[in-house]
């Protein structure tokens, strides 16, 4: 194809950041009505990428042509002027503003406010996307703040639309929907820069792909050609384990019990707690699906002590009331807790690996004696984590936020099972993380399970939870659904779960015992 | 003995509008810089060194309207110092604001050395023949000087500037959330400069009323807290002009109130009365504005949190 019939096109694009090179010497192009894939690891580069075609960064070096044209692209607002638009992975919006407001300021044309209106009515709904433009964006779902940032993408008649992860926040239905609604925008001759490291997604919707690795375009190809298998490895140069799940271990008495536990978030935005139960044995994992904001957050913080229940019959662990113990008696008695945020929350970013290990540990191992560090003996157990959970760093002296957000998390994991758990509770174990880590922290938490520990994995994860869970629970607004074994679970049942909709899944049931 | 009676309470309620107008000036500009994002707490520091600078240009060319702009001018002067430090250097916000402040208490004092006692004429209030005649009405509506009326107006266009006009929105978007500002391409850092500026310049006007009108003189450290009161007053008001106007007269309001109650001889300690305009002016807007939703609705969400481009 000739260069002037390419939408986009990328010439030796480079970008270097004082740490590292994001992007060096990217070349690849995009066609009118394409669905193009952006493959890669995390901190591959794909989000440098975009930004910078879509103006928000400069490149050091290369060149953008646009429609056959040499073009520099200085802000977002003149990529717009040229055509592009982009969906954010975690959206640029604003939550205490309104859906019109939100659409406004993300257009470059300032007409009145009303005619607004009447074309984010039209174009949601020529599409599929139903959206109220009055209403504010914090009573919106995860699902309707995407439209929001689509719909406003749409308005501007966008011949390119960048997608960052569109997909990660969304239920298995609301997927497929977005899916339609992009198919249907290719039939119009606009061409889409779709980023996701979910495999099957860009098997069943890309018309090409481009891989890159460490900044570097590593090929080319038709993903309806390869298997999902084959791009993984083209994504990250290795084969990978994929652990394989034991199925039939049998799991023994309840660990943790939560006993009909409602409990006010505190924050008017996120759903309260309404009567949630369900108890993890040991030796099973018990997996928590939903979408972010459904809970999850409220429950963990109770589950770990960071926030105390006033209920006493509330949270059982082997047989014995926690609801009104802080995290340190919890952990004495053997609970564990990896938090979702990793810098902050699981580790302290400026402190170095040795002191962040006896943060979480003080309690429970000898690191401390008569209120007196021992710093030897912390740097030896950080070196141990370091070696048996291979975390890649500089050392023990490392300072956390100096690792990649796989090695931080391997050793957060690492150092919490080196305690022995009785009860380990995960967020998100996995969020974030490359192939290989991720493959090496699901079996580390299967190894544990094996020795008998009950673990609590709470993700947003799909594949993840099906890969290692024993049994399924979902969080929508609040509501925990009843648990089942993940044997027995589609991700369809699961999607319509995430969606509130627990009726319809015992519907569902009832139709197939018949 | 009637007429007598009715001339005190007209000028107390005078007195009222005079208390208030300068909490009105400072607590306006205070609510668009946070509105922004940005937390100035050297409103006192920028008060005096608009205080400071109004007086001496008055005292120098006779012009109070002159005053009033060198004052503003002084005041965005101290605050773009402030700017700079947070928005360039990435300084703490709190500890910024809060050196400002002192740092004008020190400047305005240097400067004011050589003014202390000289005396000035003060604006006076404006007289509408005719209209300002009317008994009662007339003074109460009609008496004032001009800067209190300017206090009305700016409360009015600053709650249709961010109701309704597409700058007001990019400023409360840039307060609500920087990093999605920036990625939609707004320049941050440019527009709070600029909500920093007009901060500082209303807190200079707020400290000339006080140096030019209210009291006629210079003394040290003569804003006596206020910009303390105005700083209350925004947070008080959850980042609503109309409220902060509302508080702003209340606490003037009930101020002339305890001083002419303490004039009467009533029997209560001094220190207690004195206590009783901030009571009330905290209690009066804690109660209007005590829904959990419009207050995470209108606090700017970015408040204070420093912000790096990538």
């Amino acid at each position: 194809m000739s260069p002037e019939h390419l939408r986009l096109e990328l010439q030796g694009i480079t970008k270097k950041f004082p740490a590292c090179i994001a992007n060096d010497q990217v070349n690849f192009e995009v066609k009118p009505g394409e669905i193009h894939a952006l493959l890669g690891e995390n901190g591959a580069g794909k989000s440098t990428l975009v930004k910078m075609i879509y103006g928000i960064m400069q490149p050091d070096a290369g060149q953008i042509r646009w429609e056959g044209k040499n073009v520099q692209i200085d802000n977002p607002a003149m990529a717009r002027k040229l055509g592009i638009g982009m969906v954010f992975q975690h959206f640029s919006l604003f939550e205490s503003m309104s859906v019109l407001e939100n659409v406004a300021l993300g257009i470059n044309e300032k007409g009145p406010l009303k005619d607004l209106a009447k074309r984010i009515i039209e174009v949601s709904e020529k599409y599929g996307l139903p959206l109220d433009p009055m209403r504010h964006i914090h009573t919106l779902s995860v699902g309707e703040r995407q439209r929001v940032e689509i719909v406003r993408c749409l308005l501007q008649d966008p011949r390119l639309i960048i997608m960052d992860e569109p997909t990660s926040v969304l239920t298995p239905q609301e997927v497929d929907k977005l899916f339609v609604t992009l198919r249907s925008l290719r039939e119009e001759g606009c061409s889409i820069l779709y980023i996701s490291h979910k495999l099957d997604e860009i098997k069943a919707l890309c018309d090409r792909a481009t891989i890159l690795r460490a900044g570097k375009v590593v090929g080319y190809c038709d993903p309806s050609q390869e298997s999902a298998r084959s791009m993984a490895q083209m994504m990250v140069g290795e084969e990978i384990k994929i652990p394989a799940k034991k199925e039939g271990v049998q799991a023994g008495d309840d660990c943790l019990v939560v006993n009909n536990l409602s409990m006010s978030s505190g924050d008017v935005f996120v759903a309260d707690l309404d009567s949630v139960s369900f108890s993890v044995k040991s030796g099973e994992i018990f997996g928590i699906a939903g979408v972010a904001g459904n809970g999850q957050n409220n429950l963990l913080s109770i589950l770990a002590g960071e926030r105390l229940c006033p209920d006493d019959r509330s949270i059982l662990m082997n047989g014995r009331s926690i609801a009104h113990l802080g995290p340190q008696k919890r952990r004495k008695l053997g609970l564990a807790f990896v938090p979702e945020e990793r810098l902050g929350h699981g580790t302290v970013p400026e402190m170095s690996l040795a002191d962040n290990t006896v943060l979480s540990g003080h309690g429970v191992s000898d690191l401390v004696q008569m209120g007196w560090l021992r710093f030897s003996k912390a740097h030896a157990l950080a070196k141990k984590i370091i070696e048996a959970f291979d975390v890649r760093t500089g050392g023990s002296k490392s300072e956390a936020k100096s690792l990649s957000g796989g090695n931080l998390q391997k050793f957060i994991i690492g150092r919490e099972l080196l305690k022995n758990p009785k009860l380990l509770i995960v967020a998100q174990p996995t969020w974030g993380v490359d192939a290989g880590a991720a493959a090496a922290i699901h079996q580390a938490l299967m190894d544990l399970r094996d020795q008998g520990c009950a673990i609590l994995v709470v993700s947003q994860d799909l594949d993840e939870l099906f890969a290692i869970s024993d049994r399924i629970a979902v969080i929508s607004n609040g509501r925990l659904s009843p648990a089942r074994p993940s044997h027995d679970m589609s991700v369809e049942q699961v999607g319509l779960l995430m969606g509130g909709m627990f009726d319809q899944v015992d519907e569902w049931d009832e139709d197939a015992q018949r | 003995m009637i007429g007598f009676e009715v001339e005190t309470l007209i000028a107390i309620l005078l007195g009222v509008a005079r208390g208030a107008t300068p909490l009105v000036f400072a607590a306006i500009g205070e609510l668009i810089t946070e509105k922004s994002g940005v937390l100035n707490l050297g409103v006192e520091g920028m008060m005096l060194v608009g205080a400071v600078s109004g007086f001496i240009t008055v005292v120098v060319t006779g012009s109070p309207i002159l005053g009033f702009f060198a004052a503003m001018l002084a005041g965005a002067l101290l605050s773009s110092l402030f700017a700079v430090l947070v928005l360039f250097l990435h300084t703490n916000q709190v500890a910024s604001g809060l050196s400002l402040t002192i740092f004008g208490i020190g400047l305005s004092a240097f400067f004011g050395l050589g003014y202390i006692g000289t005396p000035i004429k003060g604006l006076q209030a404006i007289h509408i023949s005719g209209l300002s005649d009317i008994a009662i009405i007339g003074p109460l509506v009609f008496g004032h000087d001009i800067m209190v009326y300017l206090a009305f107006v700016l409360v009015a266009a600053t709650a249709w500037f961010l109701g309704k006009s597409r700058w007001g929105m990019i400023l409360r978007a840039v307060g609500e959330s920087h990093h999605a500002a920036h990625a939609i391409g707004y320049p941050v850092v440019a527009i709070r400069f600029a909500a920093i500026l007009f901060g500082g310049a209303m807190c200079g006007l707020a400290g000339a009323y006080i140096s030019l009108i209210y009291t006629p003189m210079w003394a040290e450290n003569m804003t006596a807290g206020r910009g303390w009161i105005a700083l209350a007053l925004v947070v008080f008001a959850t980042w609503k002009p109309g409220r902060a106007l509302i508080g702003a007269y209340l606490f003037g309001g009930v101020t002339i109130l305890q001083l002419n109650v303490q004039s009467l001889g009533v029997d209560v300690s001094a220190h207690l009365m004195n206590m009783l305009p901030y009571i009330a002016t905290i209690l009066v807007l804690v109660l209007i504005s005590r829904d959990e939703t419009k207050i995470r609705l209108n606090a700017p969400a970015c408040l204070g949190k420093p912000f790096r481009a990538d």
